[in-house]
């Protein structure tokens, strides 16, 4: 599936859209830990809680849930919620 | 982390750690011109950036963004490149039946004994220690506290810490003993292991704790900031939420050497820097703690107070500083002292301003302006 990743984590991936593989939102997000080493616990804490800017969608459909089933085709998009100054 | 241990003579660099990034300032022998080298991490909370004494190379950032989740970065070239930890602090699972806890960020580091190179401890918020053995590149829960029933109990809830943490601070290692250890948290008080951090210890007798909160509870001890004399590792000096204070070791009990300070000024502040050679000259930054604790220069008229007789006397140092309508805070790691002959002290204020002085605090020069809220300032000798 496509990814989409957030600016913020750019420094990570080079890129705004990856490709990862998982059968669920854990999944695709260890698989993006795999190929890019430490931009899951940027997202996620260590007690699976995603953290407090990030918001994940697929389908438009907003993802609280790490382990939702993903199907094999689609897009991810991990987004920053704006906060701060 | 201090620069006390190296030797003097050598141009110090400055680290300093912002809201929003990162700056080194080079100076040049005379401690006269400084060249500026950032920022690093634009955009990132930097809440400590140290240089390792050890090697006199490796620098380790504690960061965060607004966004994202903290972690730590390390540079072996003075900040050319910059490289991740693999496993930044984090607390374990569920222990104890206690709620499971997320580090916010990394708030404070401090390199282990000489004798144990690529050793460092870290400090959280929410209260947590750490510690490293691979050079900051990966590091684990240290000692027993961050899941221990009685100090949970201690770290107090969110609401009793500092605006935007509790936190564990003033890590401190015994030069003479690399199991000899302190650190504070904000809240929870001063602590001590003998043990390697096996187990801790309060160490809060003789502070005060704000007036109705129950002093036989270790919770409302609020240290800000600790530190031990290089000179005589026996004393330790600490500026508190309720007083500035010297300890003799083997001494338990803390002396509150504040009340000599004058009545109008008081003796509540952030930061605490002792003298590299001298364990009788120390300096503090005191702040507004009234009333509402504006937590700004008193009466908007910053100045340096120094003391060099371990307290018992206390000298105003404003000199070259704004005479009027300067509302500063001065956070608890960003004033520091170099270990030149004549020591050079350091200011960095929430404004973003730099101040400096070359002769022990008598004058003090801005070295630099607009930079953001600083939070931390360390004077190294990179090698």
């Amino acid at each position: 599936m496509r990814v989409l990743i957030p600016s913020a984590l750019h420094s990570y991936t080079g890129r705004a859209w990856v490709a990862a593989e998982g059968a669920t939102v854990a999944a695709v997000l260890d698989d993006l830990d795999r190929q890019f080493p430490g931009i899951r616990f940027r997202m996620v804490d260590e007690q699976g809680q995603i953290r407090r800017h990030i918001r994940l969608f697929f389908r438009n459909e907003m993802l609280f849930d790490l382990a939702a089933p993903l199907p094999a085709d689609g897009e991810l998009c991990i987004v920053q919620a704006l906060s701060g100054g | 982390m201090s620069a006390t241990q190296e030797p003097a003579g050598r141009p110090p660099t400055l680290l300093v750690a912002t809201r929003k990034g990162a700056w080194l300032f080079h100076a040049d022998a005379g401690r006269q011109q400084w060249r500026v080298d950032g920022p690093h991490f634009l955009g990132h909370i930097i809440n400590h950036l140290v240089l390792d004494p050890r090697d006199g190379r490796t620098l380790l950032a504690a960061a965060k963004t607004g966004h994202l989740g903290p972690t730590i970065f390390r540079s072996t070239d003075l900040g050319k490149t910059w490289q991740e930890a693999a496993q930044p602090p984090a607390f374990g699972p569920v222990a104890n039946g206690l709620d499971a806890r997320a580090v916010d960020h990394t708030f404070w580091l401090t390199q282990a004994h000489a004798s144990e190179p690529d050793v460092w401890y870290a400090g959280t918020s929410p209260q947590g220690l750490f510690r490293s053995e691979d050079g900051g590149r990966t590091w684990a829960p240290f000692s027993c506290i961050n899941d221990d029933l009685q100090y949970r109990k201690w770290f107090g809830t969110v609401q009793d810490g500092t605006p935007d943490g509790p936190k564990l601070h003033s890590i401190i290692v015994d030069p003479r003993d690399p199991r000899h250890l302190y650190f504070a948290m904000s809240g929870g008080g001063v602590h001590e292991s003998l043990d390697g951090g096996k187990s801790f210890s309060p160490l809060v007798e003789g502070m005060e704790v704000v007036e109705g909160f129950d002093s036989s509870d270790v919770t409302f001890y609020d240290p800000h900031c600790v530190r031990l004399c290089p000179s005589n590792p026996d004393r330790l000096y600490q500026q508190n939420h309720c007083g500035i204070y010297r300890l003799d070791r083997p001494g338990h009990r803390w002396q509150r050497i504040g009340r000599n300070m004058p009545g109008e000024v008081g003796d509540i502040g952030f930061p605490m820097v002792v003298h590299p050679r001298n364990a009788q000259t120390l300096w503090v930054f005191p702040m507004d703690g009234s009333n509402v604790w504006p937590r700004v220069s008193p009466g908007g008229r910053p100045a340096v107070y120094a003391s060099r007789d371990g307290g018992q006397s206390w000298q105003r140092q404003d000199t070259g500083l704004p005479a009027s309508q300067a509302w500063w805070t001065v956070k608890r790691q960003a004033m520091t002292a170099d270990a030149n002959e004549v020591v050079g002290l350091y200011v960095g204020t929430s404004s973003g301003e730099l101040w400096h002085s070359r002769d022990e605090g008598q004058s003090w020069q801005c070295l630099a302006r607009h930079l953001p809220e600083i939070y931390a300032v360390e004077a190294v000798y990179p090698r």
